[in-house]
């Protein structure tokens, strides 16, 4: 996190435009009686765009508007970080995407600039005061890097000379069209387009052809769990009916219920009513397995390392969800990674297991 | 490979309208009263067995998390939010959406908020998307304008609202609860769970959080049945998804293709290929900068989802691939990973508040080579100590990467290390 404060100085008053008060009454509005408050965001980012950055005066402005305390308007200027709580330049704060997309594509050279032509630091006015820049994190525009955000615009697909061309463009009032810098359109690949060309898909004639859900009886069965050692019933059984007449899980109630998430049936995974040739596999080698919850794997139909490498995550959900007072263990403790390594006839050096890396 | 007929989105480059008009065309908005009139339990049914998993990282399967919702309201009004936060370097398929098909997102927060019994949708969008969130806008308003929207939209007796939010440059408002508190007017933190938004969320009102391509898709899954969504890819990893392919390749791009398309196939047919030849790939992290980077070897021949991100110890993610080759310093590239997170962490939970600039710190010095050896180890240690430990998985997501580069490329750090040692003597410290 970064630690942000208000600037030393600060104006004497602020107060929303005519035009702004209006919008953010209609902002106000789309939610809930008595949680105004939601409206927080929107209405600090109106004072910023009034004003070109969020002052103390403001901040306590959108509080009034909003009958909420003070500090709690401050908090969540000081949180989000698309808030300036300084001045920025006059004629354009040029937000540079930093992270590593961007970086493999050259924004090295993107700041370079920026230091050189600008400002040596962020977040510093430049000698004019008509610039300033920062190093953001992710604009996400990734499949077209490297970019820059300029107050609502993007410019993107940029090398040196382009950038260099956007400022002499901002600088002199005269700034390209956003977008790709480079001619290529939007995130479509440069040399032409590797899909949708098919005219079909724009012309109407796709109007009404697609109407599966006329049909009655459309929905495949899902994989009816193989019928296995008995499992403790927590959702309703389902294996042998016809998934036309499962019911859908049970839509949880009551809090607790509600908290247990359920994993249906469906997800079950095969399971063995008894150990292959009578020779179970020493499950308590999985880190965090003891006898006691080798016991109830057992029970419930889990005999070896390869049943649990072949699991995948739902079905570890829903076996994790028949553990009782171990519930959470198969999750935490990782038991496919672990299974699927004991598996290959790997041995770890303790008897109770290595914990999962 | 996917056909066009096929694309859930056939307007993700903005070349043809955006608008209502186009939208039609298009065969959006296409019989969503006969959809609605189908019921809500024969919707999440539907979109259960179409096999969709949430889009968003974490691949909950959708239906299954509307089915989490109360069948009847207790008095408390149910609200379905559409996460369109998308701030995680490597991803930016929501962006296209948003701006290029609208439509999409507005028909599925009709459809999945009448499946939820929620008569009213807030679409949380990152602050720094601008433009789109105007797009978006304009397309809710010709939706309400078209009665689509508001009541009884669409003439399916059904009154839906869908309201347009933006937050304010936090990646963290990605992670479903930061984003409820966030929407209350609040520093985005996450909560504790349980008790999951499902029964207590918004207002503390039953709530569910859905990624924008998860809701977007599901009128189309809809009108075309489970059954053609779940006849793309293989069990557990069904349908189509939006890539997007950053980095070291000839055409970087955002392209809708089948789940499971092989890595080389994906990058050779949309991407042009990797920059220099598939010789010269070094590394890819493969969903977003959270998940863990990979070699080349290892990915080279793997399937793109769910389970083929991590039958190769990665993650699928978001679907964002970002490509380096053999230009790329590895290191430097994962501690500016290491940086964001560091940046983006809320400051609630110590082990990451402090790990995370802990670790960006260590790995600013491996990045010189200006550490010792067995410090490798101990990052991994302490990463180890960060995992599992917080509120919220940006602990997790800050750990993956190191972890990973250090599983995969360690030689690269040793060797760095042994240089400046060679040059400097000794490591400082």
């Amino acid at each position: 996190m970064s630690v942000r404060r208000l600037h030393p100085e600060q104006p004497e008053s602020f107060a929303f435009t005519e035009e702004n008060a209006t919008y953010l009454r209609k902002v106000i509005a789309r939610y809930p009686e008595g949680r105004q408050a939601s409206a927080v965001i929107p209405a600090l980012m109106v004072a910023q765009d009034q004003e070109g950055w969020v002052s103390q005066p403001a901040i306590e402005a959108v509080a009034k508007l909003l009958d909420m305390p003070d500090i709690r308007v401050l908090e969540v200027a000081t949180f989000y970080t698309q808030f300036q709580l300084s001045p920025v330049g006059r004629k354009a704060h040029i937000q540079v995407c930093g992270t590593t997309p961007c970086r493999l594509r050259g924004a090295d050279d993107i700041i370079a600039i920026c230091k050189n032509r600008l400002a040596a630091h962020p977040f510093e006015l430049s000698a004019d005061g008509d610039f300033s820049w920062e190093e953001v994190e992710c604009a996400g525009a990734c499949v077209n890097a490297p970019m820059v955000t300029v107050g609502k615009d993007t410019y993107e697909d940029l090398t040196a000379e382009t950038f260099n061309a956007l400022i002499d463009g901002l600088a002199a009032g005269t700034p390209p069209a956003p977008g790709p810098q480079n001619g290529r359109f939007f995130s479509a690949p440069a040399n032409g387009d590797t899909s949708l060309t098919d005219p079909a898909l724009h012309d109407g004639s796709v109007v009404g052809k697609y109407r599966a859900f006329d049909r009655e009886e459309l929905t495949p069965t899902p994989p009816a769990a193989p019928a296995a050692a008995p499992a403790p019933a927590v959702a309703p059984a389902a294996s042998a009916k016809p998934a036309a007449e499962k019911p859908i899980p049970k839509v949880v109630e009551a809090q607790g219920q509600a908290d247990s998430e359920k994993v249906p049936d469906q997800y079950k995974p095969a399971l063995l009513e008894a150990a292959r040739d009578g020779k179970p596999d020493d499950l308590r080698l999985i880190w965090g397995v003891g006898s006691r919850l080798e016991e109830l794997l057992h029970k419930l139909g889990v005999y070896h390392y390869d049943q649990i490498a072949g699991w995948n995550e739902m079905n570890l959900r829903w076996v994790d969800q028949h553990l009782g007072s171990f519930r959470g263990r198969a999750l935490r403790d990782k038991w496919i990674e672990q299974s699927a390594k004991l598996a290959t006839g790997w041995r770890p050096s303790d008897k109770d297991g290595d914990k999962p890396a | 490979m996917l056909q066009d007929k096929d694309r859930i989105f056939t307007n993700i480059y903005g070349r043809h309208d955006w608008s209502l008009e186009g939208a039609l065309k298009r065969g959006q908005w296409d019989g969503t009263k006969d959809i609605l009139a189908k019921g809500r339990d024969f919707i999440i049914k539907e979109i259960q067995a179409s096999g969709l998993r949430g889009r968003g990282g974490a691949g909950f399967p959708t239906g299954l998390k509307w089915s989490f919702m109360p069948k009847q309201s207790d008095g408390r009004p149910h609200y379905l939010v559409v996460n369109a936060d998308e701030s995680e370097p490597g991803t930016c398929k929501d962006r296209e959406i948003l701006r290029h098909d609208p439509h999409t997102l507005v028909e599925g927060c009709l459809v999945a908020g009448f499946a939820m019994g929620a008569h009213a949708a807030y679409i949380y969008v990152r602050g720094e998307f601008v433009r789109e969130r105007e797009r978006l806008q304009a397309a809710v308003d010709q939706a309400y304008d078209a009665g689509l929207l508001g009541k009884n939209a669409c003439g399916s007796g059904w009154d839906m609202d869908v309201f347009v939010h933006h937050g304010a440059g936090a990646y963290i408002c990605g992670e479903e609860t930061a984003l409820l508190e966030s929407l209350e007017g609040k520093k985005g933190q996450p909560r504790m769970k349980p008790p999951f938004p499902a029964n207590v969320g918004l207002y503390g009102c039953p709530t569910t959080v859905n990624n924008v391509e998860s809701i977007a898709v599901t009128p189309t899954i809809m009108r075309r049945g489970a059954a053609w969504f779940s006849s793309f890819g293989r069990d557990n990893n069904k349908g189509t998804k939006l890539f997007m392919i950053s980095g070291h390749v000839n055409t970087p791009c955002v392209v809708e293709e089948e789940l499971g398309i092989p890595f080389r196939d994906l990058i050779e047919k949309h991407a042009g290929g990797v920059r220099g030849g598939w010789d010269n790939l070094l590394a890819v992290i493969p969903g977003g900068a959270s998940c863990p980077i990979v070699r080349a070897d290892q990915i080279m021949d793997a399937q793109m989802d769910f389970d083929g991100m991590r039958g190769i110890g990665s993650s699928f993610g978001t679907g964002g691939l970002i490509v380096m080759d053999k230009s790329t310093d590895v290191i430097a590239a994962i501690a500016r990973i290491s940086y964001f997170f560091r940046h983006e962490s809320c400051g609630q939970c110590t082990p990451c508040r402090e790990g995370t600039g802990w670790m960006w710190r260590v790995m600013e010095r491996m990045r010189q080579g200006n550490a010792a050896r067995e410090e490798i180890d101990m990052l991994f240690q302490v990463s180890k100590q960060i995992e599992g430990h917080t509120i919220c998985a940006l602990g997790d997501a800050a750990a993956w990467p190191v972890q990973a580069l250090i599983r995969n490329f360690r030689p690269v750090i040793e060797a760095r290390i042994d240089d400046y040692v060679s040059q400097h003597g000794m490591a400082a410290e």
